[in-house]
């Protein structure tokens, strides 16, 4: 995984709650069985209309999205966030995220923050005044700047570290393999097992 | 202090504990499918990895199979592609896979359940977001993304920080005609899509109590339409006879039911959110938005969002009548209905077809409205026309299929076109979600049925 330290680019602000995966991609779009080339299935059915926010020209190079609260609902579809990478976000800021949406990003290095609403409100004026207003997300100190202003975001110190340094999650774990040997040792023999097959 | 079932459950599994980390948990069971794994086993591939536990791994296909012909070769070449990949990866690192035409090809959540794999106080993960059902067995069960597929298989742990509890009290009886489906969605549209974020909900009270395996197995499944990581309810005897017989049950049962005797959550225990519903005063529930948690009884009429006083709210509730073609006011039950689709992990078991059978049995289907009837597997699929259900369904005018997630998701060819509008016995009610500019409204199979035969939103009680 890339490191995220610290990123720059200018917003787009989706001025939409409740944003489930099945509009981040719809179903349709999850027969591929690599991990790119999903861009073009990102909120594929709003983009069909004009009006729609990233069809807007000076909204097309943003790369820091600010969306309503409950962004991510719903599927646990990881395409979601490989979606919105492959278009070249590399951060979303929303008041709330649902769960299982948060633990994939933050598994592959879409960063996601949590503001408080009036934070984000003041975040969608700034960029639809000025589309180009500079974003900045930085890990290090865990703060949000735009024009003169900065919040300050919460992420716990793990997830920090394991971001800042590009950290594989799995090679994290397997340096653990002899506590996952003894407890093996010790599951009781009654929990099923898939094989040998019975029927 | 007592514990509640969910920590039970959750400290019997954790293999590391380290200030400032997630705990590593152990997975006694992955469910795996074609949409969520193809990348993670190549990760696998990439780093030079096994499957640590194929025993402790199961694969059936669903998402993106067809219903119809399944035993000719799937038309779409993506598709098949991607269930091809799965057929290959199950090979190749030896996990036990159940493909279309096998007994046991199903809705995963189905699968699961139905061989007895599913049991209490296990943990239990998959690629797919409806894991929650297996909760319904007093285990800890939740939906992961691709990258915790590929962890799991490469480790059998998973990094997890510990949820907070939440209870909810179903106290009461619940009237004729209201099912589990109605309580979970009338849950959701008190506590709201978000209600549940970061917690495991335990469901309690004599309405839960009551339910069948069945009925728990849907409660449980929509937890995640309310924000949760995972829901469960306590373990009974009609637990352990449901698990007993199956061809996975326990070979030592009695050792395993002893341990299964104690998962429940102690008097003293305290969760940190407690929210009691009363089962007497419910009606059967529909959804009349965009997403789960806009529902309503269905003598209700469509909301009026001037009237909704939080602005998000407001805002969100003036798009979905927008998108689902309403006019606020408008009478639940005189909006007309295109489809019918009685399946998914969420009613697609064998009771489920029964129940929509008892209703549709000797009436038809009204004109110009089509019904799909989905099993969640093969083997429900086979029980239903052992029952004679099929013939039940196919004489009112349903189109009876074989098993997959079909129109729930709108993955395979089973969609709802453009402005077409569904009563759908599944889990989400998403913009397009069942097909672009399709327009669900979420119900029981009860509703579904009853809203088949007069072709407008209704219940049993309204034939």
């Amino acid at each position: 995984m890339e490191k995220f330290i610290k990123h720059t680019g200018s917003g787009v602000p989706l001025r939409r709650s409740n944003v489930d995966t099945d509009q981040i991609i719809p179903a349709v779009y999850l027969k591929r069985v690599t991990r790119n080339g999903f861009e073009d299935g990102l909120f594929s059915a709003w983009r069909s209309d004009p009006e729609f926010v990233l069809n807007k020209e000076e909204f097309k190079s943003g790369t820091v999205l600010v969306a309503g609260p409950e962004f991510g609902t719903g599927s646990s579809r990881e395409h979601a966030v490989w979606a919105l990478q492959n278009y070249g976000f590399k951060a979303v800021i929303s008041s709330r995220f649902a769960d299982i949406f948060r633990g994939n990003s933050l598994k592959g290095g879409l960063l996601t923050v949590i503001l408080p609403q009036e934070a984000v409100e003041a975040l969608w004026v700034a960029i639809e005044s000025n589309p180009a207003t500079a974003i900045t997300v930085d890990l290090e100190t865990r703060t949000v700047t735009y024009n003169d202003v900065t919040v300050a975001f919460e992420l716990d110190d793990y997830t920090r570290w394991r971001l800042m340094e590009g950290l594989d999650d799995i090679g994290l774990t397997l340096k653990h393999t002899d506590s996952i040997d003894a407890f093996e040792a010790k599951r009781p023999s009654y929990k099923p097992k898939t094989l040998p097959i019975r029927v | 202090m007592g514990k509640t079932l969910a920590e039970k459950i959750w400290e019997d599994h954790i293999v590391r504990s380290a200030a400032g980390e997630p705990d590593l948990l152990y997975i006694d069971l992955q469910l795996i499918h074609e949409v969520t794994s193809a990348q993670a086993f190549d990760g696998l591939r990439l780093a030079g990895r096994q499957v640590r536990r194929p025993d402790l791994t199961i694969a059936t296909e669903d998402h993106n199979t067809p219903t119809i012909d399944i035993l000719k070769p799937i038309a779409d070449p993506v598709s098949k592609l991607q269930i091809d990949t799965l057929r290959n990866n199950a090979k190749e690192f030896g996990i036990r896979i159940h493909s279309l035409g096998d007994a046991d090809q199903g809705v995963v959540h189905v699968v699961g359940p139905q061989l007895g794999i599913t049991q209490p106080g296990m943990t239990i993960v998959c690629g797919d977001s409806h894991t929650s059902t297996h909760g319904a067995f007093g285990a800890i069960a939740f939906g992961i993304g691709t990258s915790e597929v590929e962890h799991v298989l490469a480790t059998q742990t998973l990094p997890s920080s510990r949820p907070k509890t939440m209870a909810i009290n179903v106290e009461g009886t619940l009237k004729t005609g209201v099912t589990a489906k109605d309580i979970i969605l009338a849950i959701i549209a008190q506590i709201g899509t978000g209600g549940g974020q970061g917690y495991i909900i335990e469901y309690r009270g004599s309405a839960i109590r009551e339910l069948s395996m069945e009925g728990r197995m849907t409660v449980c499944n929509m937890s995640i339409e309310a924000g949760a990581r995972a829901g469960l309810i306590a373990p009974d005897q009609k637990t352990f006879d449901y698990i007993k017989g199956k061809p996975h049950a326990p070979e030592d049962f009695a050792a395993a039911q002893s341990y299964w005797e104690t998962l429940f959550t102690d008097a003293d225990a305290k969760f940190d959110v407690e929210i009691t519903l009363n089962a007497d005063e419910l009606e059967p529930f529909v959804t009349w938005g965009t997403n789960p948690g806009q529902g309503l009884p269905l003598n209700a009429s469509v909301p009026n969002p001037a009237e909704i006083k939080d602005s998000e709210e407001r805002g969100a509730a003036e798009r979905a009548l927008q998108y689902m073609g309403l006019e606020a006011g408008t009478p639940l039950k005189k909006i007309a209905i295109d489809t019918v689709f009685l399946g998914s992990c969420t009613n697609g078991r064998i009771e489920d077809l029964r129940a929509a059978a008892s209703v549709l049995e000797g009436k038809k289907i009204a004109p110009k409205l089509r019904m799909l009837v989905v099993p969640g597997s093969e083997r429900v699929r086979q029980q239903a026309m052992k029952e004679g259900l099929d013939k039940v369904f196919i004489d009112a005018g349903a189109e009876w299929r074989n098993a997959g997630c079909s129109m729930c998701l709108g993955m395979n060819p089973d969609q709802l076109a453009v402005g077409e509008r569904s009563a759908s016995t599944s889990n989400r009610n998403f913009e397009g979600r069942q097909g672009k500019g399709g327009r669900t409204h979420l119900v029981s199979p009860l509703v579904a049925a009853a809203t088949a035969i007069r072709g407008t939103l209704s219940s049993p009680a309204d034939l």
